[in-house]
């Protein structure tokens, strides 16, 4: 009997959701383009990166260097200055990110005094990339110079080794990350506004009166938000293993128990801020910046955790994904076996039944 | 008429129990906060040492990358086995494995290679490490050059001599970085998001049913509802103005009569576009979940963090249609570079054209029949 009635009641809910188009679409088709446009769109790869030279005397060690550059991957020498206001000029428009510039007479000196300059000048608006094509720059200067000398000029090699990525894929990093905020924006957001509508409507007042248990009206209110999580974490998992090629290295079985342990937390986000809010505006602004900003700031999706002060480190103890996002790098990506990550485990199951146990007792069975 | 649809708008926005606060607490906290966590200025590193030579010139190796101030030492590891371990269990970023005999093939002036093995899940990151690495390592390698072998560092041939400079930004001081580009993202959050909600909410509410029953022309109804969000939006900035100020010491080194008109046309462009899609949208989760979407594409494809210039062709040309990235680029130019309207022509006008579209296409979906 209870379960029929159950049954009815999750059948109203899909009808909910199914029936509305758009939403549905974007539900669906949202980590589709996250996952291919983090997958493909973002790097941090420097390339072509846009050089303006300056070299008053056009002799042979400027021109082979300024070949070295444009042949290099990296760089595009796009511009040959003819003063420094001309550097300058490039700069402001953003027609250049690095600029060269050789001494007067640079081979000369280079060949009757032994030494000759070259000045390089970043823009470094960006910090990180000015770093990086300062560094290749130099590289590439440095390996002339010892094609020319031909001493043991670079005694120490070191040799590089990118572990678990070893092509740098930002995908290897995102792919984890969409899979805690899709998580959190369907079960939490979308769950949470879902069930304040029907107060805001008055048809939870419906509900509440029927025959039907309330735990039960607020199981019918999840499982199809339940449902959409595990098809958009199966998307993921497909999208990221045959079009990004990202590998799952570890065990696929502990990747789904973790992220069902996951799902289950997100959705006793949603019914909490549910059972605090009584509008829908109020139930989006909570889930929009109290559950959105955190995970996308401090769960470690983009911005590595380690890096921020004591303070937020503590605070980002306290967001779910950021426990989840680190399990899944340590099974699927380090490809470590789940005793590896009990500790994020045993976090999210502590907040899931703290979550749970706050909305139960939240939950009025009665609309003032 | 306008005057009492805007009258009407600015009451139930001061009306609402936390929109008010909102406008004043979003760019505070955002400002304050976000530039802390939104960083990858990189320091202190961990760094796994796995010394197989336990030589001078290994250890002076090893307290060269320390006393640099981007590693910290974590461990020192027996094998590599052993520092593997750190870093899986994220004790470690980035390992550094000195081979046996390093100091004699030094002395004896053979190559000797070093290994570094950086934990690139986060390949940013990874790369970051180790070019940082790479980069002591090389001075390393001209000191003890120039130590061991005078005379091919001091008087004889070919050397060239690279002077670095790193201009607008010259301590490499990534918050600097952020900060402009982060009230590009209040405008995009209060100016977009809002506008979004409130056609919604007046249709859900059902008193969109009384303006279109009403002689508003829709024209007038749109402008009312943008104006409030274009005075929303210039509070929002001009408190962002402030913090960075008094907050980061940063002032913009071009004209703020520039980032104000430039704000201004873009927070036209960006509420129309909240406009537009609130005419689409028939409930607020459906109008919130599409303006979540698009706001996230083209946060992404900003340039906030990831550079533009590194994107594929596809992505730079799906970039070209994003506001965010044109405004992203006004707010650093003029913030550390000072350019004027001249040098951001090309952004003025595709702002300009963003501004007209989306408004004229928010007049044009607004139906007032259903």
């Amino acid at each position: 009997m209870i379960m029929k009635q159950l049954w009815s009641f999750i059948k109203k809910e899909f009808h909910h959701i199914f029936r509305d188009k758009t939403t549905v679409m974007i539900l669906l088709l949202m980590p589709v383009i996250q996952i291919i446009l983090f997958g493909f769109a973002l790097s941090t790869e420097v390339k072509d990166t846009k050089v303006v030279v300056l070299a008053n005397t056009n002799d042979d060690a400027t021109q082979r260097i300024i070949d070295r550059m444009d042949a290099s991957e990296y760089f595009d020498v796009a511009i040959m200055a003819h003063n420094s206001n001309e550097i300058n000029a490039a700069f402001r428009d953003g027609k250049a990110k690095l600029a060269m510039v050789f001494e007067n007479h640079f081979s000369e000196n280079l060949k009757h005094t032994g030494t000759a300059h070259i000045q390089l000048i970043a823009d470094a608006t960006d910090p990180n990339a000015a770093t990086s094509f300062m560094f290749y720059a130099s590289n590439i200067i440095t390996s002339y110079q010892q094609d020319i000398s031909q001493s043991g000029g670079g005694m120490i090699q070191p040799e590089v080794k990118m572990l678990y990525n070893p092509q740098m894929i930002s995908a290897f990093n995102f792919v984890p990350g969409v899979l805690g905020m899709i998580m959190i924006l369907i079960c939490a957001m979308m769950t949470s506004i879902a069930i304040v509508r029907e107060k805001e409507m008055g048809t939870m007042e419906i509900l509440l009166v029927s025959p039907m248990k309330p735990i039960y009206t607020i199981l019918s209110k999840i499982a199809p938000y339940f449902v959409l999580s595990v098809i958009n974490f199966i998307t993921i998992m497909l999208l990221s293993v045959f079009v990004l090629k990202v590998p799952i290295v570890g065990s696929f079985m502990s990747l789904l128990a973790v992220s069902l342990l996951y799902i289950f937390v997100a959705l006793a986000l949603g019914l909490l801020i549910s059972t605090l809010t009584s509008s829908q505006l109020a139930a989006m602004m909570i889930s929009g910046m109290g559950l959105m900003i955190p995970v996308m700031l401090l769960s470690g999706m983009i911005f590595p955790v380690e890096n921020m002060p004591p303070f937020l480190r503590f605070i980002s103890n306290f967001v779910p994904a950021r426990w989840y996002i680190d399990a899944v790098k340590t099974i699927m990506i380090k490809g470590l076996s789940i005793t590896a990550v009990l500790k994020d485990i045993g976090v999210l199951v502590l907040m899931g039944t703290v979550l749970v146990a706050i909305s139960l007792k939240k939950f009025k069975v009665r609309l003032e | 008429m306008i005057k009492y649809l805007l009258k009407k708008e600015f009451k139930q926005i001061i009306r609402n129990p936390f929109l008010p606060k909102m406008i004043f607490m979003f760019p505070l906290m955002v400002l304050l906060v976000f530039p802390w966590a939104a960083s990858y200025e990189i320091k202190n590193l961990n760094l796994s040492v796995i010394d197989n030579d336990h030589s001078t010139y290994s250890r002076r190796l090893t307290q060269t990358i320390i006393s640099s101030n981007y590693f910290r030492l974590t461990d020192k590891s027996a094998s590599y086995a052993q520092a593997l371990k750190s870093i899986e269990s994220n004790k470690a970023d980035i390992i550094l494995e000195i081979p046996q005999n390093f100091e004699k093939k030094i002395i004896n002036r053979e190559p000797v290679k070093v290994m570094l093995s950086a934990n690139s899940v986060n390949g940013m990151k990874g790369g970051i490490a180790t070019t940082y690495l790479s980069m002591i390592i090389g001075n390393f390698n001209s000191t003890l050059v120039s130590e061991l072998y005078p005379e091919i560092a001091g008087n004889s041939s070919n050397i060239i001599q690279v002077d670095s400079q790193f201009r607008f930004n010259k301590h490499l001081n990534y918050q600097v970085f952020m900060v402009p580009a982060l009230m590009v993202m209040i405008l995009t959050l209060l100016c977009g998001f809002l506008p979004a909600v409130s056609i919604v909410f007046e249709k859900e509410l059902g008193t969109m049913e009384q303006i279109n029953v009403s002689p508003v022309p829709k024209m007038t109804f749109i402008l009312a509802k943008l104006i409030p969000f274009w005075i929303i939006g210039f509070i929002s900035i001009t408190i962002g103005f402030t913090v960075a100020w008094l907050d980061y010491g940063l002032i913009p080194v071009g004209h703020f009569y520039i980032i104000y008109t430039f704000a201004a046309i873009y927070i036209l462009a960006i509420s129309g576009m909240g406009i537009v899609i609130s005419n689409f949208a028939s409930t607020l989760q459906q109008a919130v979940f599409i303006v979540f979407f698009f706001m996230m594409l083209f946060i992404m494809l900003s340039g906030l963090y990831t550079p533009v210039d590194s994107m594929p062709e596809w992505a730079k040309w799906i970039a070209a249609f994003n506001p965010l990235k044109h405004l992203m680029i006004v707010m650093r130019s003029i913030y550390l570079k000072g350019s004027n309207f001249i040098q951001l022509g090309g952004e003025l006008a595709a702002l300009l054209g963003f501004a007209v579209f989306f408004n004229g296409l928010a007049v044009l979906s607004y139906k007032k029949t259903n």
